[in-house]
């Protein structure tokens, strides 16, 4: 599919507001008391759309909350109900899976600022009747977390057996684990780092340039003009896959290769395989995604330090944490490298708490954490086999 | 496993669990796959943490519930406060260190107490091996060719003893195995032990 034909088919808003049809629930949090966010403003109303799986037990302590990444939702094990793909963990989560299913109450939720049934820019915001644009309140990945603390709350669970999640669900599970240590068991970040960097910040720069550079996003105001920067986000998009990817993963995958032609074109048509690829990764994208929950989002990842609320110093975050935690890195990851994953390993040692960490050797760059890896995959399945004899949960039947 | 013991760890192994008393917190630094991490948890509630380097050994760590890090003992062991841990552990491993004395500093500052088992370069069997041979020593316990052994400072239960002695650390425990894996108090006996033992367990403090 093209751009073009991707615009011309794409839907305006994935879900309507006001008549929530889509798989999974969709709660109204923050009802009375207002949701305070680090920009020092306030959002009523808050509502998050989740899907859960498993049974919750008697004791409430078998809950495992999965956090999602940047372009992801809350349709992780079950086909997306938008684009028809299989769910983004599909491999990790499920009935005998590493996260077993048929043992654990998983929850995942779209995080706050998203576009697939939690409050986001693209909601209407009660004081004008309008959609919110660019007037939401800039979010941070705390606020998220908040937002998934009510969530739990409205759960009626106190404390997860586990928070789990790669790139930026992980930096939500570090977010965790330092603001709630007494209602967190255990906690998996995965593939992500305790700050961005500058590489980082760059990369997520170039695609809000992207957006906003689209005359269609209208100064964020394209819904009201019924429009959507769709070719600016799908080259956000683009750029940003080419990241998560690695150069070996590209070679192996598309190398020099042509697509659907015998020879060069001599013209800026999609010549290669690699073009090709990238371009329908962009056009299949805006179908699901919101613009404006894009800049958003991105932005949280930028201002994230978990270190902030500690004086800047990381070890202080963590210090005397109850929380057992894995952290695991990719070998050929170049968005989160190893030595984004050991800076947090090393401050966990500072301060005392129960650690482990591995680097995963995979050549498939920072996707690797949503792939079939099966050493990520023994570890990750060990770890919580492991914390599950510690919480007094049933282990696995061998 | 090894039928001599039937919990089944190592013979030098069991050695240093026997001096650690239960529910104290341990840091075991080179734990390959985390047996004695593992026995310490279950048969004496030790709080153990392990630094392993390589990933086969922190893959089997971790999957039987063990914390257990990725990484460099030699650096990742400046990460932790001091006396941190009640026994920090180096079993084997001291004489593959590029900075053996430095490791062995780290230990006693983060470990309010530390356990080192080393072979012994000195025992008989290698000292006859070299007479006679001429050759440096390849045995079943030290099974590799000089040029391609991770073990760059072997030394000898005397001299271990001498550089403790040198970093003002104190020895509170000694033994030395010979090759059936009988242990021996060296009490003031270096001479014997440095002679009969092919390895050496030490139980120091500060």
């Amino acid at each position: 599919m093209s751009v073009d034909e991707a615009i011309s088919q794409s839907v305006e808003k994935a879900y309507d507001p006001d008549n929530w049809t889509l798989p999974g629930e969709r709660v109204c949090l923050a009802q009375n008391e207002p949701l305070r966010l680090d920009n020092g403003e306030e959002l009523k109303n808050v509502h998050i759309a989740y899907q859960a799986w498993g049974t919750l037990n008697a004791d409430k302590s078998n809950a495992i909350l999965v956090c999602h990444a940047l372009t992801g939702d809350q349709y992780m094990v079950d086909d997306h109900p938008i684009t028809g793909k299989p769910g983004w963990w599909k491999q990790v989560v499920g009935p005998g899976k590493v996260i077993d299913t048929d043992r654990y109450f998983v929850v995942c939720s779209n995080i706050l600022g998203g576009c697939l049934g939690s409050t986001g820019p693209q909601d209407i915001n009660p004081q004008t009747g309008k959609e919110w644009g660019v007037d939401f309140p800039v979010i941070t990945i705390g606020d998220m977390v908040r937002a998934q603390k009510l969530l739990i709350d409205h759960l009626g669970i106190k404390k997860l057996f586990a928070v789990v999640g790669g790139s930026m669900g992980g930096m939500q599970v570090l977010e965790w684990a330092c603001r709630y240590p007494d209602n967190v068991f255990a906690a998996v970040p995965i593939a992500t780092a305790a700050r961005h960097s500058a590489q980082n910040i760059a990369f997520n720069e170039v695609g809000r340039q992207a957006i906003m550079s689209d005359p269609d996003w209208c100064s964020g105001d394209y819904h009201a003009h019924g429009k959507h920067p769709h070719r600016g986000l799908a080259v956000a998009r683009m750029a940003a896959h080419i990241t998560y990817l690695s150069e070996t993963a590209l070679t192996r995958k598309f190398g020099r290769n042509l697509q659907d032609r015998d020879d060069l074109s001599y013209g800026f048509d999609a010549d290669f395989q690699v073009e090709s690829y990238l371009r329908h990764q962009g056009s299949t994208f805006v179908d699901r995604f919101d613009a404006n929950s894009y800049l958003y989002i991105t932005r949280a990842m930028d201002y994230f330090d978990v270190a902030s609320a500690a004086g800047g110093v990381l070890s202080n975050a963590f210090k005397d944490t109850p929380v057992r935690f894995l952290v695991m890195s990719f070998t050929s990851d170049w968005l989160y490298p190893t030595h984004d994953s050991r800076e947090i390993v090393h401050a966990l040692n500072a301060g005392m708490a129960n650690v482990s960490f591995i680097e995963v050797e995979s050549d498939k760059g920072h996707d690797a954490f949503l792939l079939d890896e099966p050493e990520f995959h023994k570890v990750f399945e060990g770890f919580l086999e492991g914390c599950a004899e510690h919480r007094g949960l049933q282990r696995k039947a061998s | 496993m090894n039928p001599a013991n039937p919990k089944g760890i190592r013979v030098d192994l069991q050695l240093i669990a026997d001096m650690i008393e239960p529910g104290t917190r341990v840091l075991d630094v080179g734990c390959g796959n985390g047996q004695l991490l593992d026995y310490l948890w279950r048969e004496k509630q030790v709080d153990g943490r392990g630094i392993e380097i390589s990933t086969e050994g922190v893959q089997a760590c971790v999957s039987t519930g063990l914390s257990v890090v990725q990484g460099d003992v030699e650096t990742d062991i400046r990460d932790y406060p001091d006396d941190a841990f009640d026994y920090v552990i180096l079993s084997q491993t001291l004489q593959a260190m590029r900075e053996p004395r430095e490791v062995l500093e780290q230990m006693m500052r983060i470990g309010k107490r530390a356990i080192v088992s080393l072979p012994n370069f000195a025992y008989w069997r290698l000292r006859l091996y070299i007479m006679f041979k001429g050759r440096m020593p390849v045995s079943d316990s030290l099974p590799y060719q000089w040029y391609d052994t991770p073990n760059i400072h072997f030394c000898t239960i005397r001299d271990f003893v001498r550089l403790v002695d040198e970093m003002g650390f104190k020895i509170d425990q000694s033994l030395f195995l010979d090759e059936e894996g009988t242990s021996r108090t060296m009490g003031k006996s270096i001479a014997m032990a440095n002679f009969f033992g092919e390895q050496g367990v030490f139980l120091l403090s500060k």
